[in-house]
């Protein structure tokens, strides 16, 4: 390692373009073929594969949603009986918050951020090809489950004692509880590597106050992830120790706590509500300052309302137990605590309400959905304030009310702003745009369902619906409202087929993107569409918060990396003055077979408790040849 | 009848000013935004530039302002909100108390009494004397349930391991249907209940009734129908008062006749679908804790004719 002194000697000085682009792909180059994809640590091709695998979770977990409204359409409908509509609903909540939400929003982040920060890979490549991969065995094992007639029943919240050795039999809660420490896992480790390649990766001069807003949401929204997973990785291992050695952490008979489950739960399950939407928020903040044309309006309140929705997110769990029936005195502090969320929460809608007013919308797809999402949360917001109400909340908790709230608040709040960011993003990852006329289609379509499907919901539960029923009787007054919501679930659904018919149209034949196709302002349009495996040629120096508007010939650039190997500029925390190069991680296997063999011990600890002691001599073998100690090439200054 | 908006009582009145008058702000405020995100949309476009300093520090005052208003807002739905829980009804008042075990997935209401010979229970159908405050003692035989009639009050969870205490009150007389709340396993979607008030008379003969121990059948086909109840595994689940059966698992029978409906609200209670449920409990209610018993017609027909004699 050198210092600064170092990345002033410009050793590739001397390279014109094409020969320096040329060394550096050899370098940073993953093989063709089946060899390479098994053991690439590049951030784009692990992105933009745990993109497409959380939609085609996004579509599985959607089908369900469509097998729910069927059965729900008509009362005492038969087409689907008790115990498949439950273990329905639970793959479905588990599946969009476990492997579709969270996952997506880590997986733009996994793309994003490098590019977005200007660094050649994300920190901890090899991590982030295992975190990949634990992810997509732990989306397998639920869903094979599924397959097998063995999928958990319980809910994606698992409440004991419903989950617990008493009632829940057979397997299907282990594989819940199971599925639960793979995502963990992998999440985990994004988060890790997020918060390092935001902290110390950044390119030169993108001090703290010149990040762009998506990488603060994605650097905040890894806090949450490492402070609120504990919460959840006790609860599913006290679950699973209950279950398989007959511990007794919940069970009252034998001085357990059954409410110790809800409070570790929403310990983390509300949080889990930011992990998800902040990265929107980020994507929404991008979004519009590149269709207003017009730098965002107030940066620092964006950022401490990203900073104090994240803090507040750790004050509000209990708000999901308003009716257990907890001394007065707490409901009443998380009352005011959960109402306090909406003050943030506002303060970013009115800093982009601000930046359209001053600026001039270019309505292109992306913006529509914005629009969108500031319509929709907009109203999940308020809902939000109303269950904040402890009295409020005792008439609607566990109704269709919830349901369209937060239904209005993931969907609105979050898928909208996502689908928004890959019509944005999609040129970039692809070099191909997607179709103007389809995009506008998808988002009617989308929105008009959405709010079809899911406003008569909010009547519904005022109406006495309860949540979590696979049927109603016909003396009910719910049945013309129920139909409606189905057949209007339909032309939701339609929506989402256009819009993956356009994702696959364009990936392979949409109009060339270039490099900036929506002429924006941060550094991942900097480089070409897709970029280069090695992400930029120099690594760009940065002078303003939005530097491809304030510096729009050319930008600055640092020199001084090598290429004969893969190198990247680590930067000081605040400042990101370039303080040395480090190396980055060649491709390995490891990752893939550390992978397989942690697959190996938490499946099979669902059926032996011995599974922990035998199946971790596998991962200490992959572990020791990940960290074997290779040749690096020594550095000749 | 099971809706928020059909409030019945006091409490539910007051939560349903709440909802109602908390919906009507909100929606004025999200009226509000629409129109400044339409304005801003469809304002004339300006020539670009720089922005201007002077516009900035106008945007500045006018989020400060909304800000400020937002908080003022969430004051008041906050202070709002704690004035509606004070009028939740105070459980040191109630002079009735009942105690509420929920089940998989049927309600046990046991009137406990001093005296242990005038306690009596009952199932799915809670009996309540009008304009009186009922405190309700929560409690859950195996998973969480949660009692929940709207049009007389909030939801309360039942919880194993914890006893929880609702205040419920019917101003007028009626029956109020319920369901429970909480996810409790395959059958949640069928766990009904019905508050029944009635004027204090009604009530105490209601519950006097109840009291009694079963009638002995004087009718042949019900004399049989006994026969065949304590011959087969039903006594083991069920308990009819002043006979042998005296199980715990299912609901107490000794007053049947006297239901409107049958299995958590599933069926009304008529002779027919007594018939239909006792022979086929698991394609009507699939998942149930009630076994099929197997049982020719004639048993069938007996024992339907003496549930029905269980007035």
């Amino acid at each position: 390692m050198t210092g600064d002194a170092g990345l002033a000697e410009q050793r590739i000085f001397d390279l014109d373009e094409g020969e320096l682009e040329r060394r550096l792909s050899e370098t940073w180059e993953t093989p063709r073929g089946i060899w390479g994809a098994l053991t690439t640590v590049d951030h784009k091709i692990i992105g933009r594969r745990y993109i497409i695998t959380a939609f085609v979770f996004l579509i599985l977990g959607g089908l369900l949603a469509l097998a729910m409204r069927l059965q729900l359409a008509q009362p005492e409908a038969r087409f689907i009986g008790p115990d498949r509509y439950n273990q329905i609903f639970t793959m479905h909540g588990s599946t969009m918050m476990f492997l579709f939400a969270v996952p997506v929003m880590e997986a733009m982040g996994v793309y994003l951020v490098p590019l977005m920060v200007g660094t050649r890979n994300i920190a901890f490549p090899r991590l982030n090809a295992f975190s990949y991969w634990i992810f997509l065995a732990g989306g397998l094992l639920l869903w094979i489950a599924f397959a097998l007639d063995t999928a958990p029943d319980v809910g994606w919240f698992a409440y004991v004692p419903l989950s617990g050795p008493q009632f829940g039999a057979g397997k299907r809660a282990d594989i819940w509880a199971q599925m639960i420490t793979f995502t963990e896992l992998s999440a985990l480790a994004v988060a890790v590597e997020i918060v390092v390649t935001v902290f110390k990766q950044r390119a030169p001069g993108m001090s703290l106050d010149r990040i762009p807003l998506f990488v603060w949401a994605m650097l905040v929204t890894s806090f949450l992830i490492i402070m609120a997973m504990p919460a959840i990785m006790f609860a599913s291992s006290s679950l699973i120790l209950d279950r398989l050695v007959g511990t007794h952490f919940f069970n009252p008979a034998e001085g357990g706590d059954v409410l110790l489950w809800q409070h570790l739960f929403w310990f983390f399950g509300h949080p889990e509500v930011y992990i998800i939407f902040l990265p929107a928020v980020g994507m929404v903040s991008s979004i519009v300052s590149t269709f207003a044309r017009r730098p965002l309006f107030g940066y620092l309140p964006l950022v401490m309302a990203l900073i104090s929705t994240a803090v507040l997110a750790f004050g509000l769990w209990v708000h999901h137990m308003f009716v257990v029936g907890l001394p007065q005195v707490g409901e009443s502090f998380f009352t005011a605590s959960s109402m306090t969320i909406a003050i943030p929460a506002g303060v970013q809608i009115f800093c982009w309400l601000a930046t359209l007013w001053d600026g001039r919308p270019q309505f292109k797809t992306p913006f529509l959905f914005v629009i969108g999402f500031i319509v929709t949360f907009v109203i999940g917001g308020l809902t939000g304030v109303m269950v904040a109400s402890v009295p409020f909340d005792t008439q609607v908790h566990d109704t269709y009310f919830v349901v369209a709230h937060f239904h209005y608040v993931l969907i609105g709040g979050a898928v909208f702003p996502l689908l928004g960011a890959i019509y944005y993003w999609f040129p970039k990852m692809t070099g191909h745009m997607m179709s103007e006329t389809l995009g506008r289609f998808a988002f009617a379509l989308i929105f008009i369902g959405f709010n079809m499907t899911f406003f008569p919901m909010h009547i519904l539960g005022l109406e006495g619906m309860p949540r979590r029923i696979y049927t109603y009787q016909p003396e009910m007054p719910w049945a013309g409202m129920n139909l409606f919501v189905s057949a209007s679930a339909l032309v939701l659904a339609s929506g989402f087929f256009i819009f993956f018919v356009d994702v696959l149209r364009s990936a392979r034949s949409g109009a060339p993107a270039g490099a900036n196709p929506w002429g924006a302002s941060t550094l991942e349009w900097a480089t070409s569409s897709p970029p280069a495996c090695f992400n930029f040629a120099r690594i760009p120096v940065v002078a303003a918060r939005d530097p491809l508007w304030s510096e729009p010939d050319e930008l600055t650039v640092a020199t001084g990396l090598r290429t004969d190997r893969r190198e990247l500029i680590v930067s000081s925390l605040v400042e990101a003055q370039a303080e040395a190069r480090e190396s980055s991680p060649r491709n390995s296997i490891w990752p893939l077979l550390s992978a397989i063999a942690t697959t190996i011990m938490l499946i099979w600890s669902i059926f032996s408790p011995w599974a922990v002691v035998w199946g971790s001599i596998p991962i200490a073998i992959a572990l020791i040849g990940w960290f074997w100690p290779k040749q690096v090439p020594e550095d000749e200054s | 009848m099971q809706s928020v908006l059909n409030a019945q009582a006091e409490p539910a009145l007051h939560l349903k000013y709440l909802i109602v008058g908390t919906v009507v702000l909100c929606a004025i405020i999200w009226i509000m935004v629409m129109i400044v995100l339409a304005w801003s949309l469809l304002r004339a476009y300006r020539s670009p530039g720089e922005a201007a300093p002077e516009t900035e520090r106008r945007m500045g005052r006018v989020v400060l302002s909304a800000a400020a208003a937002t908080v003022f807002v969430i004051t008041g739905l906050t202070i709002a909100s704690f004035y509606a829980t004070g009028s939740l009804g105070r459980p040191e008042s109630a002079p009735v108390t009942i105690k509420v075990r929920a089940q998989q997935w049927w309600w046990q209401f046991i009137y406990d009494e001093p005296d242990p010979a005038k306690a009596f229970q009952t199932a799915n159908e809670l009996h309540i004397p009008v304009g009186t405050d009922i405190r309700l003692e929560l409690e859950a035989a195996d998973v969480i349930h949660s009692f929940w009639v709207p049009s007389l009050t909030g939801k309360r969870d039942l919880i194993p391991g914890r006893r929880n205490v609702l205040i419920l009150r019917a101003d007028r007389p009626g029956i109020y249907r319920g369901q429970c709340a909480e996810f409790c396993g395959l059958q949640h979607s069928h766990m009904a209940l019905f508050v029944i008030a009635e004027d204090n008379a009604s009530f105490d003969r209601w519950a006097a009734d109840q009291r009694s121990e079963a009638r002995t059948p004087s009718d042949g086909e019900a004399v049989a129908g006994k026969a065949v109840f304590m011959a087969k595994p039903c006594a083991a689940c069920h308990s009819i008062r002043g006979t042998e059966a005296s199980g715990t698992t299912g609901p107490d029978l000794t007053h049947i006749a006297s239901r409107q409906t049958i299995a958590a609200g599933l069926l009304d209670n008529t002779r027919g679908a007594l018939a239909a449920w006792i022979a086929d409990p698991q394609t009507l209610k699939p998942g149930n804790n009630m076994p099929m018993v197997p049982l020719s017609s004639n048993e069938l027909r007996q024992i339907t004719a003496y549930m029905d004699s269980l007035r």
